[in-house]
C-alpha cells in the first residue's frame, strides 16, 4: 500500500495518506507532512519526540496532531523522519500519543515552510483495512 | 467548478444575487479574463458562504486576485455588523496582518545597478530568510509582550527606525486593541524568534526602480520622484506568532460553539458571535499578532537603510512611504444600502484603499488617499496605487493585494529548476539571492497571475488609481 501522495493544488500543499488502521494513516500524514518540507529519507532518526493530543473528533485530533509537529519545527527546527510508535484511544473524546524521531533542520535544505494546517477538504475515510486522510497544508 | 454563474453588471464587476441562505449579494470585481479563472476553482462557492454569516453588511466581496481558500477565498472582503455579527479568523487568514512596505530613496539605478550582488549579500546578513532563519535579537518574556503590546513603537524605543517611520505606517504600526495575554505560550514561542525575519514561500524583499510613473502630483507626494529612482518593498507578516494565534481560535471557537460548525459548508468558517468572549479575546490576540507584524516589517525597514548605508555611505536617504496589511479585520464605520454601521471589516487578501480625508491615513495623505502597495511575484513589476472614494462605496475601502498564484508548486517544480530560473532572471537584470533553489522554481514568475491585468481591473472599477509601477532589480527570498 502507497504510504502517501500529493494532489495538485494551486496554492498549496494537499494530499492523501493512507494506512489499514486509522493509527497508520495518521503515521503517514506525519510524514507527508515533513516530505513538503524537506527529503524526509535523508532525516537522520537523532532526536526523539513524545506528542500527546486529545481532541473532541478525529479531524479535530488529526489537526492538532499535526500543528504540534510544525510547532515543534519552528520553535525547536525538529523535521520529523520516522514515526516509532502511535496510539489513538477513545472514550468520551480521542487522545493520541505518539513518539516521533527526526533530527534538527540545520543539518538539511527545507525548502518549504508550511504556516498551518487547515480544516480545508479535510476528511477521514474508513473502510474495511483501508483508512485514507486528505489534508490541505497552508503554505 | 463553481455551479453559479456571476451576473455581468458591467466590464469590471459582476453579481451573484442573494438566494438560498445569503443575507447579501456577492459582488466580484473581475474582467471577463479574471472571472474565467475564478470559476475554475471554488471561489465563488466561498465568497457565496461568506455572503451567508450572520451581520455581513452590503455585499460580501470578491478582488479581482480572488482564489480558493479556506473557508473565506483569498481576495475577499466582508463587513461584519461588530454588534450583531460576528468575527471569523478564516476571514482574516493564517498570516496575521501579512503586508507590504514600502521604502523610497534618493538613489538611482545607475548608482545601484554595478554593486547589486554586494547590497544582496548585505541584505541577506541583515535581514534572515527562509524556513527556520533564526532571529538577530535576542527577546525576553516581557520585551516579547511590548512588542504584542506596543507593536512598532517598541522598535523607535529601541533603536530600531524612526517616529516618522511610524507615521508611515497602517495605524502608525500599533493597533491599540492588542492584549498579549489573549495570545498563547505556543504562539509567543513560535515568534520568539522570528522577529526581523522574512519567512519563506511567496514573501520577498526586492530592490525595485521606478519604471513608469502614471500620476506624477499623487507620485510625488509619496516620495516617488522621478523613474529610475530606487525603492525597496518588503513582503511579509507575522511568521509563526500568527499562524498559531489563527490555528488556536479556529480550534477554540469549533470546541466552544460545535453547534454553530456542525451547520457551516466549511470548517474554516467558524465565527465567533459578537459579544462572546472569545470573539473578544480573538480580536485582542489577532490584534497583538498585527503588532507583531508591523514590528517585523519596520525591524527590516531598518536593516535595510542600514544595509544602503553601509555600502552607497552616509548621503542616503531612505523614507518610509507607506505600510499595509493585506489579511486582517479592522472596526470601521461604513456605510450600506442608506445604513451607517460599525462593522468588522475582515480583509483577507485584500488592501484597505481609504480614499482624501479618511481620518484614518496620516496628515500628509488627507488630499491623496492612502498609498496601496500591489507586489508581483519574484521578477515582475509591481505597482503603487492610491485609494478612492469610490473605493470607500463600493469595497468597504478595499482594492487588490496581489497576483495569486496559478499553477501548483508542484507543477513549478517539474517545470523548472531554481538554477534555471536564477540565470533567466539575470538575463533580464534581476538578481536573485534565496535561501533555497527549491525556493526559487516553487515561486517561478510564470506559476503567478498576471499582475498586470489585476491592477488594470482595481483601476479600472475604480477602486484604487494607479501611482506608478515598479520594476524589480534585485530579490532576496525565503
Amino acid at each position: 500500500m502507497k504510504k502517501y501522495e500529493f494532489l495538485e493544488h494551486t496554492a498549496d500543499a494537499k494530499f492523501r495518506a493512507y494506512g489499514r488502521t486509522l493509527e497508520g494513516a495518521f503515521k503517514n500524514a506525519a510524514l507527508a507532512t515533513f516530505a513538503i518540507m524537506t527529503d524526509i529519507t535523508k532525516i537522520k532518526p537523532k532526536i526523539e519526540q513524545v506528542i500527546e493530543v486529545t481532541s473532541r473528533n478525529k479531524e479535530a485530533l488529526l489537526y492538532d496532531f499535526l500543528a504540534e509537529l510544525l510547532f515543534l519545527m519552528d520553535t525547536e527546527g525538529f523535521l520529523l523522519g520516522k514515526v516509532k510508535s502511535l496510539k489513538i484511544t477513545h472514550n468520551l473524546t480521542y487522545s493520541l500519543k505518539a513518539v516521533v524521531l527526526g533530527d534538527n533542520a540545520d543539518n538539511y535544505e527545507v525548502f518549504t515552510a508550511i504556516k498551518a494546517v487547515t480544516y480545508n477538504d479535510m476528511f477521514i475515510k474508513e473502510e474495511e483495512n483501508k483508512v485514507t486522510i486528505q489534508v490541505v497544508h497552508d503554505l | 467548478m463553481s455551479e453559479i454563474k456571476p451576473k455581468k453588471l458591467n466590464n469590471y464587476s459582476f453579481i451573484v444575487e442573494k438566494h438560498g441562505s445569503m443575507k447579501v449579494p456577492l459582488k466580484i470585481f473581475a474582467s471577463e479574463k479574471l472571472i474565467e479563472k475564478m470559476e475554475k476553482d471554488n471561489c465563488i462557492t466561498q465568497g457565496i458562504n461568506v455572503a451567508s454569516l450572520p451581520g455581513i453588511k452590503g455585499s460580501s466581496i470578491m478582488m479581482p486576485d480572488a482564489h480558493q481558500g479556506y473557508g473565506f477565498s483569498i481576495g475577499g472582503v466582508a463587513a461584519i455588523d461588530v454588534e450583531k455579527g460576528c468575527i471569523s479568523p478564516g476571514g482574516i487568514g493564517f498570516d496575521i496582518n501579512c503586508g507590504v512596505r514600502l521604502l523610497a530613496t534618493n538613489l538611482k539605478v545607475e548608482d545601484v545597478k554595478p554593486r547589486i550582488k554586494e547590497l544582496l549579500e548585505e541584505l541577506f546578513k541583515r535581514v534572515p530568510a527562509g524556513v527556520g532563519a533564526k532571529s538577530l535579537l535576542k527577546l525576553s518574556d516581557s520585551e516579547l509582550d511590548e512588542v504584542l503590546k506596543d507593536g512598532a513603537e517598541w522598535a523607535v524605543r529601541n533603536g530600531y527606525g524612526t517616529k516618522e517611520d511610524l507615521e508611515n505606517c497602517e495605524e502608525n504600526g500599533k493597533m491599540s486593541g492588542a492584549d498579549p495575554t489573549k495570545v498563547s505560550q505556543k504562539a509567543k514561542s513560535r515568534g520568539r524568534g522570528q522577529l526581523g525575519t522574512l519567512g519563506a514561500g511567496n514573501h520577498f524583499l526586492e530592490i525595485q526602480f521606478v519604471d513608469e510613473i502614471f500620476d506624477k502630483e499623487i507620485a510625488k507626494k509619496f516620495g516617488i520622484t522621478e523613474e529610475n529612482q530606487i525603492v525597496v518593498m518588503i513582503h511579509c507578516g507575522s511568521r509563526g506568532l500568527g499562524h498559531q494565534v489563527c490555528s488556536d481560535y479556529l480550534r477554540k471557537m469549533e470546541d466552544t460553539f460545535p453547534e454553530i460548525m456542525d451547520k457551516l459548508p466549511e470548517k474554516d468558517l467558524i465565527y465567533a458571535p459578537s459579544g462572546s468572549d472569545i470573539a473578544k479575546d480573538y480580536f485582542a490576540a489577532m490584534c497583538a499578532s498585527a503588532n507583531f507584524a508591523w514590528t517585523n516589517r519596520h525591524i527590516i525597514g531598518h536593516q535595510v537603510r542600514k544595509a544602503l548605508e553601509r555600502i552607497f555611505g552616509e548621503k542616503v536617504k531612505v523614507k518610509t512611504v507607506y505600510d499595509v496589511a493585506h489579511n486582517i479585520a479592522k472596526v470601521e464605520e461604513h456605510e450600506a444600502n442608506g445604513e451607517k454601521f460599525e462593522a468588522w471589516v475582515h480583509r483577507k487578501g485584500a488592501t484597505r484603499a481609504f480614499g482624501p480625508g479618511s481620518k484614518e491615513i496620516p496628515k500628509h495623505y488627507q488630499e491623496t488617499g492612502q498609498p496601496i502597495f500591489i507586489p508581483g511575484s519574484m521578477g515582475t513589476c509591481s505597482y503603487v496605487l492610491v485609494g478612492t472614494e469610490k473605493a470607500m462605496k463600493e469595497s468597504f475601502g478595499s482594492t487588490a493585494h496581489g497576483a495569486g498564484r496559478m499553477m501548483s508548486r508542484k507543477q513549478a517544480n517539474q517545470s523548472w529548476r531554481g538554477e534555471q530560473i536564477k540565470s533567466e532572471l539575470e538575463k533580464q537584470n534581476i538578481y536573485v539571492k534565496a535561501a533555497s533553489w527549491r525556493g526559487i522554481s516553487e515561486e517561478a514568475p510564470k506559476a503567478y497571475k498576471d499582475v498586470d491585468e489585476v491592477v488594470r481591473v482595481s483601476h479600472k472599477a475604480g477602486i484604487g488609481k494607479l501611482v506608478a509601477k515598479l520594476r524589480p532589480l534585485g530579490v532576496v527570498k525565503g
